[in-house]
């Protein structure tokens, strides 16, 4: 039977997150991946601005915190002058669909050899809940108050399937991470991202559909449900983009 | 020592290649694209690396995570692109991080003007980026001194983990003369495995590179950096005092205006006027001694000469003055250029109305 133990890239301490939040689970299965490719003193953590800078404090190993939205220019900086080096961004859907667009995109659109692994809970968390570019239509946020209209707002945006359209990236696929068999998908999902990355194949996207129990004001169970009922229809989990598999 | 003919931007770009770079991102801008372009194939030869950001927000985060690693890392720009680096240089700022930045300065406000201006020193030497930090201002005149500076930009940022700015406006930027280029430096700074986030030498513990604190920490961090300044002060202000011996009328110019006041100074010495020049190196720390020290008994004036209007360095200046003399100013802006004759008869006419 399997053990349920902490990785070892993470503190001994609570992380901080909100009860029932899954950047928490988010977080760990990258340590998890990480500890499991005997990588945890060989990667760089590049984390960024939103309730994830958590995990400054959390991780055990190398870590650089960024600018809101500048992650994937930091993580280039950081790749290309250590190559061996396992590299990685965690940002949330504030940080990388709205400020951090150009950032990501022409990252991406470079093949940088790096990861990123997008934590997309549809709002903007540490902020307290305003409306980010992906939350869903008709979702109610703090300044979107009778729910997103597109009229004024646009539509949720799809990053999973922007970035596939782009040459250079080798793999781009997305997690929900509300049922027993995302996540398990999704810690496939991850480290297959990083053993790419660690055979220098290019640039790979991971994209984690979690929660925000806090700011969509319901209790974590819920949020599961919701998820099933509202995001996963609109956000398809899958694999977008596998140039492996392209062959 | 090898010799060469040079354009501004191009020697400081193999300066800093000699002085130890190996990391640059920068986006094309008007005055300083020979500077990204000469890197471009230049870097790669040496086994460091260049890119071409998406923007100059990108540029200096792409700084920040080089820069991280220790390796020497480096951007430029100008007015519109520094202002877009200012949060990236508060950031290398808060989480220590050396790296230099260069500005070949254009015309301002705004879009402004391509063409030469000395227009972002209160930028520079006051507020380069939010959160109230300091960062070391060189001020070439000379492409001489441009090559030298720069080669060892990179010696100071790391000594005090601290962002360095070199400032010149497009002029030096376009102009050619020959330079002494030195020697290659080692390119393994010192000092760096402490905090860098390479693994040097069996390292088993982490880094974290962080540009938030937690209050105490960030109050601790900033009084430290408030003592830093006070000794850059008394140790790394650099100044060229000039013909001040008996000067009644004292010129304070730095960079091309300075080039160019020294010509009309010289004009004004055949006609027998005492006039005499400082002239900044570090715009930051300012050289307060130079001025305070003056002999307020003799000089009768000081003339603030720059090109931009209105003058960015006067109130630096009249903190030294004291009011123990009149402070003028005289300059030229947007691009328009200071030229000899405008600069002498300024000068001219403050002295010889004087007497
Ligand atoms: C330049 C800048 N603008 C705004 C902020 C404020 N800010 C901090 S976190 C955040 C939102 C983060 O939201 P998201 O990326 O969705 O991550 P989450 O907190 O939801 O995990 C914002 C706007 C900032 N730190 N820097």
């Amino acid at each position: 039977m399997a053990e349920y133990k902490r990785p070892k890239s993470l503190m001994p301490m609570a992380t901080g997150y909100c009860p029932g939040c899954l950047h928490a689970l988010a977080t760990r299965l990258v340590a998890d991946v990480i500890d499991e490719l005997g990588q945890a003193e060989n990667a760089i953590n590049v984390v960024s601005v939103g309730c994830s800078a958590l995990n400054l404090y959390s991780w055990c190993g190398d870590v650089i915190g960024s600018a809101h939205g500048r992650a994937p220019a930091v993580a280039t900086g950081v790749k290309r002058c250590l190559p061996e080096r396992l590299v990685f961004t965690y940002q949330g859907d504030g940080d990388l669909a709205a400020i951090g667009l150009a950032e990501i995109m022409s990252a991406a659109n470079r093949g940088e050899n790096f990861t990123v692994v997008f934590a997309n809970n549809q709002t903007y968390g540490m902020t307290g809940g305003q409306m980010a570019p992906t939350t869903l239509l008709g979702q109610k946020t703090t300044t979107s108050r009778d729910g997103r209209d597109c009229l004024t707002t646009g539509y949720p945006m799809k990053m999973c399937e922007l970035i596939s359209v782009l040459e250079a990236p080798v793999f781009v696929a997305r997690y929900a991470l509300n049922t027993p068999k995302g996540v398990m998908d999704a810690k496939k999902g991850i480290k297959k991202a990083f053993e790419k990355q660690l055979r220098g194949e290019g640039f790979t996207f991971i994209e984690l559909l979690t929660n925000c129990p806090t700011n969509w004001g319901m209790n974590p169970l819920d949020t599961l449900e919701y998820m099933n009922t509202n995001t996963i229809p609109y956000f398809t989990p899958g694999v977008f983009k596998d140039k492996e598999a392209e062959k | 020592m090898e010799k060469r003919f040079m354009k501004g931007c191009e020697a400081i770009a193999e300066a800093a290649v000699r002085g130890g770079c190996r990391f640059f991102a920068g986006y094309p801008i008007t005055p300083q694209n020979e500077i990204p372009e000469y890197l471009s194939w230049r870097l790669p030869e040496v086994g460091g690396a260049f890119v071409q950001g998406e923007s100059e927000v990108a540029s200096i985060n792409m700084v920040y995570g080089a820069a991280a690693t220790g390796k020497r890392a480096l951007t430029s720009s100008s007015g519109p692109g520094i202002s877009l680096k200012a949060e990236g240089i508060s950031y290398l700022a808060s989480a220590q991080l050396p790296a230099v930045i260069v500005n070949i300065s254009r015309g301002g406000p705004g879009l402004g003007s391509i063409q030469p201006a000395q227009s972002d020193y209160l930028q520079a030497t006051k507020a380069l980026g939010h959160g109230g930090f300091r960062a070391m201002v060189f001020a070439p005149a000379t492409l001489q001194e441009a090559v030298d500076l720069t080669y060892n930009a990179w010696d100071y940022a790391e000594r005090y983990r601290n962002p360095v700015m070199i400032l010149m406006d497009g002029c030096l930027g376009a102009i050619m003369e020959e330079v002494e280029l030195p020697e290659m430096k080692n390119s393994n700074p010192e000092d760096i495995e402490d905090w860098c986030l390479d693994r040097i030498g069996d390292r088993t513990d982490s880094h974290m590179i962080t540009p938030i604190l937690p209050e105490p920490a960030l109050e601790l961090l900033n009084k430290g950096k408030a003592m830093q300044y006070k000794m850059w002060e008394m140790l790394d202000t650099k100044v060229e005092e000039f013909m001040l011996e008996d000067a009644e009328y004292v010129v304070v110019a730095y960079g091309i205006a300075a080039r160019v006041a020294k010509e009309a100074i010289l004009r004004l010495r055949e006609e027998g006027y005492k006039v005499g020049m400082v002239r900044p190196i570090t715009l930051y720390p300012f050289p307060k001694a130079s001025l305070n020290n003056l002999d307020y008994t003799k000089v009768k004036g000081v003339i603030d000469i720059e090109m931009t209007i209105p003058a960015q360095m006067r109130e630096d200046i009249e903190l030294q003055v004291k009011d123990r003399c009149p402070v003028h100013e005289y300059g030229r802006s947007g691009g328009m250029l200071l030229d000899d004759e405008g600069v002498y008869e300024a000068i001219a006419e403050i002295v010889k109305g004087g007497e």
